[in-house]
């Protein structure tokens, strides 16, 4: 037998070789992760809800002929612009996470500002720290914070006790809970990106600020923070993105007039079981996270180049 | 004779292998309502019948019928409230029961085996696990502090603005559930709280948009602890749930009163139902864990526990006299009169109820 009949046709040699199986974990994740999910939601965000198991129509009708005929709608996207109640919805979502992302920053920025100043020898424990109430459930947290906050909660005891205040703060159940348990709960999310960034700065190009005359306050809105611009965005990212569908924290913290999209799609799934309009909300709701994310993919690629 | 011992051997393992077949894993998986039991009841089943009872808890129907309508939850038995349930075998989500496994059928009772049939063929399908009434709860000291001849029997407490606006300082907190509050809305103004009509429900939102300002949260489960410990002072709840809220406050001493009443206008009667979904994987354990459930004893002993009235007649001997001489737990046959039940709306109510009370709730 000649070698050469069996060896293997180059393309596919070089599909198969070391190199691009490694590549193609990734993508097999992704595909299977997002893509194949992504497209069961579309599907039943173009299908009619009807009273069966499961509770919508086939998109595909098997008739009499060999090929299926395909039944999609767009009723349940049309719907969505027919209620303002949706447009509200994405709106006041979008209000809670940019404020929640900016008092994140705020305040992920001093902490991971400081730690990444502390000398070395404090830096570990200081970033365990940050990272250690990640080690109890996100719900007990969240939990935790009811007992805090509530009207006959420990803040309120604190306080009367102190004698800050003589009636209990009512801070339950309104979107100042909310807000608090956002931030409470993002902000290692915000720390860690950033405090990756400070520790790596070149402390050389603070010195030559400060010699060539530079005051402290100036140094760090002109030097620091440009430089840390990376650590900003993709901490702002982290958080942005996941409190915008936000279900857990306005549904216990949050009052009844708190409105987010995370709930109104709660409300479509289990209250209406119509599962097409909450397949809908999910889809826009993607389409307007893609946005920002693409515009952080650009900034990412400037920053490689 | 060596031959023949080996035969033996042979068709006995035959036969115990054809046994394994057919026998059921001696295990049922059942999905209940979360505090809703006495444990003793499914450790004793165990004990007497060597099915292990795996028991899971849900605290909504919506969270239960989304499993279902998604199909292979796994479950045996689960406990889905009578409207929701009629819903789910229009769906077909259900199996109908095997009676002939059910030997103590005989121990329901008929007058709640009749309300349920008011939603269709529910008795083909389930058996009462416990019933209950959606009613007023409240603090009785801290009503009492705010409003002298508070009309604490009425649902004037929560609908009426000039009332409920004296406890919105102590929290007033209604369920997070349309089926339930909407119908109690419009008993208050009188209208037909069964009522299916799109026009006649869209009322409830003129009383409901008055008292909102007033109405700190709508939540299902979070007022048994909130009223327990004095954060909140007047809900409409679940009659069991205010009953476990007296008790917590009773056994942590905390100088908490808490008193549930059934509105003078009438409340609404609901029924959560045994039942086995079509693709149970032990449907003969589910059918003996029913009919366990079914045994006078036990679920005396399980109502004892979570004081909620059950559907059993012969079980009601075995009561604690001062529970079944309550008549906010067995109502009398006066009371009872005055309790209605909604049916099940189709998809298009659905949504004006909905989207209703997402106005409502959120003021959009």
């Amino acid at each position: 037998m000649n070698i050469k009949e069996i060896q293997v046709p180059s393309f596919l040699r070089r599909a198969f070789n070391g190199r691009n199986a490694i590549i193609s974990i990734p993508y097999l994740w992704l595909l299977f992760l997002f893509l194949f999910p992504f497209i069961i939601v579309l599907k039943i965000s173009l299908a009619q809800p009807v009273i069966a198991m499961p509770p919508y129509t086939d998109l595909l009708k098997w008739g009499e002929s060999w090929w299926p005929t395909i039944q999609a709608s767009l009723d349940s996207y049309l719907f969505l612009f027919s209620d303002s109640l949706y447009i509200h919805a994405y709106l006041s979502s979008l209000k809670i996470a940019i404020i929640s992302t900016i008092l994140t920053l705020i305040i992920g920025y001093s902490i991971a500002y400081s730690v990444a100043r502390a000398p070395t020898r404090w830096r570990g424990i200081l970033l365990m720290l940050v990272i250690l109430p990640f080690w109890t459930s996100f719900l007990i947290r969240v939990y935790a914070w009811i007992g805090i906050l509530k009207t006959e909660g420990l803040l309120n005891l604190a306080l009367t006790t102190i004698g800050i205040i003589d009636k209990p703060l009512i801070i339950m159940n309104t979107d100042l809970a909310v807000y608090i348990g956002i931030v409470y709960s993002y902000l290692p999310f915000m720390i860690l990106p950033l405090y990756a960034n400070l520790e790596k700065m070149d402390m050389s190009l603070l010195e030559a600020a400060a010699d060539l005359g530079c005051r402290p306050l100036k140094t760090f809105w002109t030097v620091t923070i440009p430089l840390s611009l990376p650590g900003i965005l993709a901490g702002c990212f982290l958080v942005f993105i996941p409190v915008m569908g936000e279900f857990v924290i306005p549904d216990l913290l949050g009052g009844s007039q708190t409105l987010m999209i995370g709930k109104v799609l709660w409300g479509e799934f289990f209250y209406n079981r119509d599962w097409p309009v909450a397949s809908a909300v999910a889809i826009i709701l993607l389409a307007i996270l893609v946005v920002p994310i693409m515009f952080y993919q650009k900034s990412q690629e400037k920053a490689i180049s | 004779m060596k031959i023949k011992v080996k035969s033996l051997l042979i068709t006995s393992a035959l036969a115990c292998s054809a046994q394994i077949a057919v026998a059921e894993e001696k295990v049922v998986h059942v999905y209940n309502w979360s505090d809703y039991i006495d444990e003793q009841v499914n450790t004793d089943f165990t004990a007497a019948t060597g099915i292990k009872v795996i028991y899971d808890v849900f605290d909504s129907n919506e969270v239960l019928e989304a499993k279902l309508l998604a199909g292979g939850s796994g479950y045996d038995v689960v406990v889905p409230s009578a409207g929701f349930l009629a819903r789910q075998i229009q769906a077909g989500v259900f199996q109908k029961l095997d009676k002939s496994k059910l030997t103590n059928i005989g121990n329901m009772w008929d007058v709640v085996e009749k309300r349920v049939e008011q939603y269709g063929p529910l008795n083909e399908y389930s058996v009462n696990w416990m019933w209950g009434t959606t009613g007023l709860g409240y603090n009785e000291g801290k009503i009492n502090e705010r409003m002298e001849n508070a009309p604490v029997t009425s649902l004037a407490m929560v609908f009426d603005p000039d009332v409920v606006s004296k406890f919105a300082d102590c929290g007033v907190h209604l369920l997070n559930a349309p089926t339930e509050i909407i119908p109690a809305a419009l008993a208050y103004i009188g209208e037909d709280p069964s009522t299916t009509d799109a026009e006649v429900l869209k009322k409830a939102e003129g009383v409901l948009e008055k008292v909102r300002p007033y109405i700190q949260k709508f939540h299902s489960s979070q007022y048994i602890d909130s009223l327990a410990n004095g954060d909140v002072c007047l809900v409409v709840g679940w009659s069991g749930d205010i009953f476990m809220a007296q008790y917590n406050a009773w056994e942590a001493d905390n100088g908490v009163e808490i008193v549930y009443a059934i509105p003078d206008e009438g409340a609404l009667m609901w029924f959560d139902q045994l039942a086995i979904p079509k693709d149970a994987p032990h449907p003969d354990n589910a059918h003996q864990y029913i009919n366990w459930t079914m045994e006078p004893e036990q679920i005396a002993t399980a109502t004892n526990y979570v004081w909620y009235a059950n559907g059993n007649l012969a079980s009601q001997p075995l009561l604690d006299e001062e529970l079944f001489n309550d008549p906010a737990v067995y109502p009398t046959p006066e009371i009872l009169e005055g309790l209605y039940t909604v049916p099940t709306y189709d998809a298009a109510t659905q949504r004006v109820v909905t989207r209703l009370w997402t106005k409502i709730t959120t003021g959009y």
